[in-house]
């Protein structure tokens, strides 16, 4: 199972390289959304997979699955969101202003 | 009881509080106060005196950094007295010199600040044991000097001065560094007294030479010697106090300093004698040479600083000859040229110091130091007149100044040196009192430019953009108190050398048992001698060179200007300058891929190569969780979806695939027992992906990107490397069983924490400080998002930027 999702990784990080060395600036974005999905998997699995219970003391019985990488996931899933968002409305402000969605277009002048 | 420690620390203490000082006293000049840290000094170490010269050393160790060897000890012995009492009795005189110097409009609190800093680093250099900690100061003193030249910044002259001093003394540093690391890989030790203890057992050792060319590389650019020389005549941009303290009587001369500490241990080997002596003496030549055609006092002044700098290194490489020889009666007469180098140490220092500052007082009261719109100022400036003239002619070596006896001293060092029978000497050694003779002339000659050119000769007050006048007494008492010493060291020279050159000896030579042997009896007067015939020389031929100076002044001409070390080092600068602008704007190219493309490459070379090079990839199976049927049936969703997001032409499309695999990795989160993941992933993935449709009604359409097929390709083979990469690290994280895995301990939560549900008890109450600030970064981004949507500039602050 680790292996398998592991391979999955692997292509999820593959796909999300290639989408962010595009020039189209939501295809970038999604490719950071892409990222944090399997970055996610990616500590999720170092954990180990199904080793145990849910991680509900009171629900469940012992042997428990690592709670650790969930709770570093929690926080992972609320930051990369309010990351995408952020980035997705300065995309929206640098379209108002420049005029742009062209990643090679939005590059800086030289004396700046 | 007085500790040489604080002597190095109460400079920078003061330095700390010079700025508020200054804040609190505007109407004082703050130069009065800052006076009395020298004056202390001086009077601590003074009464050292007595004892160092019985032979007394005082060694402090303060642990620094033990485990790496690196301890901050001090170490007071003759030769760092020496420097110690210069440093701080030329600085009590310079700071009561620039007190007048520099009027209160000037910001003084900086002034101080640096020269205080520069004043700590440098008896940080002298009183140093350890080789990273003296180091450490070197630098600093190089940093001070880039401070103190560029102090008149708005002037270009001045920051490009600082610039070039500050590049090569850093630069020789670096060197000297590299000198050191090598000292300690021979012998073990940072140490310089285990150094010269142990030295003896590695002068066959391969790094022996370089190690010693390394560290004169770094004595040589401090202390301005050929062909480095050409940052002292630009560094004279400094205010005339800075230029009469640290690039006359101190900072040039811990070169000096470091050489005569390393004679013990690298001293006897002829590379050594070769390229001290002989840097020495191409400097001597070259300094007096160039001296003699300037026409700017200061820039003269300085080419005489080189001059005499190279004079007493000469010198310094004369003396180590000794150590070949060891211990005897015939080679105490080669020590004679170390001891002649300490006395013209000092004589030096009290000489130059007083001719810096009466050049600064001409060119305070009448506005130039140009020889072409001076002259004639005896009758009106007399007492400037009068420190000018000792200072000049215990330059050029005249009787009745310290300077006659210091070079008489240097002719008789140069004579004896052809008397050496090693390093065949008997046949080069004739070049020495050549050298040093044809250089004394030129001396003689530039003492006589300073004498009537300035003070001599018709006055020129049409010139002058202000009228003739006498310094204020307070400018000149500084000036006069040196020349006292001038004229007092000639009288009574033994005073001097019993007290402070004897100790000194005994520091270079600790071999050569009682330094009392090693100290001569200075004399005016000791017949009718080589020395003294060279000397009559100098007069007969320097007054004629003198009076047919036109006859001969157009062999300057001759030099072509192209050839320069100041070309070269322009040349140099430049040429870094441009080469390095067209590399930079080569790789930073403004575009965002680009970089994202060094990010990755480096990161595949790097891990990947790691990884590869430590043969760290290892996988296993066996260890895996069973697979189910429908996990694989969701893994193949989601490939098939993440890879046809590559390949979908609309961004609707786009989105709603990457909607797909946010919902499965919820599905797989349940899966993996992790329900409080699966709620959030769930909500997350529906507010992003509205978020992503909301965006797209302000966004305009994909239109087909018009990469070339090559980026394509480069894209798709760094895009697969990269997952390959991160897929063989997991496996190899996941087979790394090196560690007990710390998750036993939350599965106390309910005692601990209270919480039955791990995950949050993590989250709320182990963690609850990283939660805290993750809802703080929420919170900034939302306000991030605020003020992009709602703020914009003004029309009229639309080019606030561009202001």
């Amino acid at each position: 199972m680790e292996t398998l999702i592991v391979l999955l990784i692997g292509i999820l990080v593959a796909v999300a390289t290639y989408l962010i060395l595009s020039r189209n600036i939501i295809r970038v974005i999604l490719g950071t959304a892409v990222l944090s999905h399997a970055v996610h998997l990616l500590i999720l699995t170092m954990g180990g997979l199904k080793t145990g219970n849910v991680p509900l003391l009171k629900e469940a019985d012992a042997p428990y699955t690592d709670a650790l990488p969930q709770a570093l996931i929690l926080t992972a899933i609320v930051i990369s969101f309010a990351v995408t968002a952020f980035i997705l409305v300065l995309a929206y402000r640098a379209y108002q202003d420049i005029g742009a969605d062209d990643l090679d277009a939005l590059r800086g002048t030289s004396d700046e | 009881m007085f500790s040489v420690t604080f002597a190095i620390i109460l400079p920078f203490i003061i330095a700390a509080f010079v700025p508020f000082i200054y804040r609190r006293f505007k109407y004082m000049h703050i130069g009065w106060l800052v006076m009395l840290v020298p004056i202390t000094l001086f009077v601590m170490l003074a009464m050292l005196i007595p004892s160092v010269a019985g032979g007394k050393t005082y060694i402090h160790t303060y642990n620094w950094i033990p485990s790496l060897n690196i301890n901050f000890t001090t170490y007071l012995d003759g030769l760092s007295m020496i420097l110690g009492l210069l440093i701080t009795g030329v600085g009590s005189l310079v700071i009561l010199y620039s007190i007048y110097y520099l009027s209160t409009k000037e910001s003084l609190q900086h002034f101080y600040c640096y020269l205080l800093l520069f004043m700590g680093a440098m008896l940080g250099v002298v009183f140093s044991d350890n080789l990273m900690v003296l180091y450490v100061f070197w630098e600093l003193t190089s940093v001070s000097s880039f401070l103190l030249i560029a102090f008149w910044n708005h002037r270009k002259a001045s920051r490009l001065g600082a610039q070039k001093a500050m590049l090569i003394t850093v630069g020789g540093g670096i060197a000297m560094l590299i000198g050191f690391i090598m000292l300690h890989n021979m012998t073990g030790s940072f140490s310089i007294r285990e150094i010269i203890a142990s030295i003896g057992d590695f002068t066959d050792h391969a790094l022996f030479i370089p190690a010693m060319i390394l560290i004169l590389l770094g004595a040589f650019t401090k202390s301005a010697q050929f062909p480095f020389h050409i940052w002292l005549p630009d560094a004279m941009e400094a205010p005339t106090p800075v230029s009469a303290y640290l690039h006359s009587a101190t900072m040039v001369k811990a070169g000096i300093y470091l050489v005569a500490r390393f004679t013990p241990v690298f001293g006897g080997d002829q590379i050594w004698f070769w390229t001290v002596s002989g840097v020495g003496m191409i400097t001597l030549f070259w300094g007096s040479f160039n001296a003699v055609r300037q026409t700017d006092l200061k820039a003269l002044l300085a080419f005489s600083t080189v001059s005499q700098l190279g004079l007493i290194m000469s010198l310094l490489g004369l003396g180590s000859i000794a150590l070949q020889f060891g211990y005897s009666e015939d080679s105490i007469l080669y020590t004679q040229a170390t001891f002649a180098a300490l006395f013209h140490l000092i004589n030096h220092s009290t000489f130059k110091g007083a001719l810096f500052m009466v050049v600064g007082i001409v060119d305070h009261e009448l506005g130039t130091r140009d020889i072409r719109r001076l002259g004639g100022l005896m009758t009106f400036m007399p007492f400037t007149f009068t420190v000018g003239v000792i200072g000049s002619l215990s330059m050029a070596g005249m009787p009745l100044f310290n300077g006659f006896l210091s070079k008489e001293m240097f002719f008789a060092a140069t004579v004896q040196i052809m008397n050496a029978e090693v390093f065949s000497l008997q046949s080069f050694g004739i070049v020495f009192p050549i050298v040093a003779w044809v250089a004394s002339v030129l001396t003689f000659v530039y003492c006589m430019i300073i004498i009537f050119k300035t003070f001599l000769g018709p006055v020129q007050p049409e010139k002058l953009d202000k009228p003739l006048h006498e310094a204020p007494m307070g400018m000149l008492i500084s000036p006069l108190i040196l020349s006292v010493f001038v004229v007092g060291i000639f009288f009574f020279p033994n005073l001097l050398g019993a007290y402070i050159l004897k100790p000194a000896m005994g520091s270079i030579y600790p071999t050569f048992g009682d330094p009392a042997n090693l100290t001569p009896d200075i004399y005016a007067w000791h017949g009718v001698k080589p020395e003294l015939l060279m000397t009559i020389g100098v007069i007969l031929v320097g007054g004629l060179l003198y009076r047919l100076l036109k006859k001969w002044k157009p062999v300057y001409g001759l030099l072509s200007s192209r050839y320069t070390f100041n070309a070269l080092y322009n040349n140099f600068l430049s040429l870094a300058e441009s080469k390095s602008t067209v590399l930079t704007n080569k790789y930073m190219s403004g575009l965002l891929r680009d970089y994202l493309v060094y990010i990755y490459i480096f990161f595949i070379l790097t891990v990947g190569g790691f990884f590869f090079y430590s043969g760290a990839f290892s996988s296993a199976l066996s260890m895996d969780a069973p697979i189910q049927t429908f996990e694989v049936i969701l893994v193949g969703v989601m490939v098939i979806a993440a890879i046809a997001m590559l390949f979908s032409k609309s961004r609707m499309t786009a989105t709603l695939l990457n909607g797909v695999l946010g919902y499965s990795i919820a599905i797989f989160f349940v899966i993996f027992r992790a329900p409080d993941l699966a709620l959030t992933q769930l909500v997350v993935e529906s507010v992003t992906t509205v978020l992503f449709l909301l965006a797209f009604s302000y966004l305009p359409d994909w239109k087909k990107e018009a990469v070339s097929s090559k980026t394509k390709l480069i894209n798709a083979v760094i895009s697969i490397s990269v997952g390959a990469v991160v897929v063989l690290v997991a496996l190899a994280v996941l087979n790394y069983e090196r560690f007990e895995s710390i998750s036993t301990f939350f599965e106390d939560a309910y005692e601990l924490a209270g919480g039955a549900n791990i995950v949050n008890a993590i989250l709320g109450d182990f963690r609850g400080f990283d939660t805290m600030l993750e809802v703080v970064v929420l919170f900034i981004a939302g306000l991030g998002v605020y003020t992009m949507i709602k703020l914009r500039a003004k029309k009229e602050d639309e080019n606030i930027e561009n202001k």
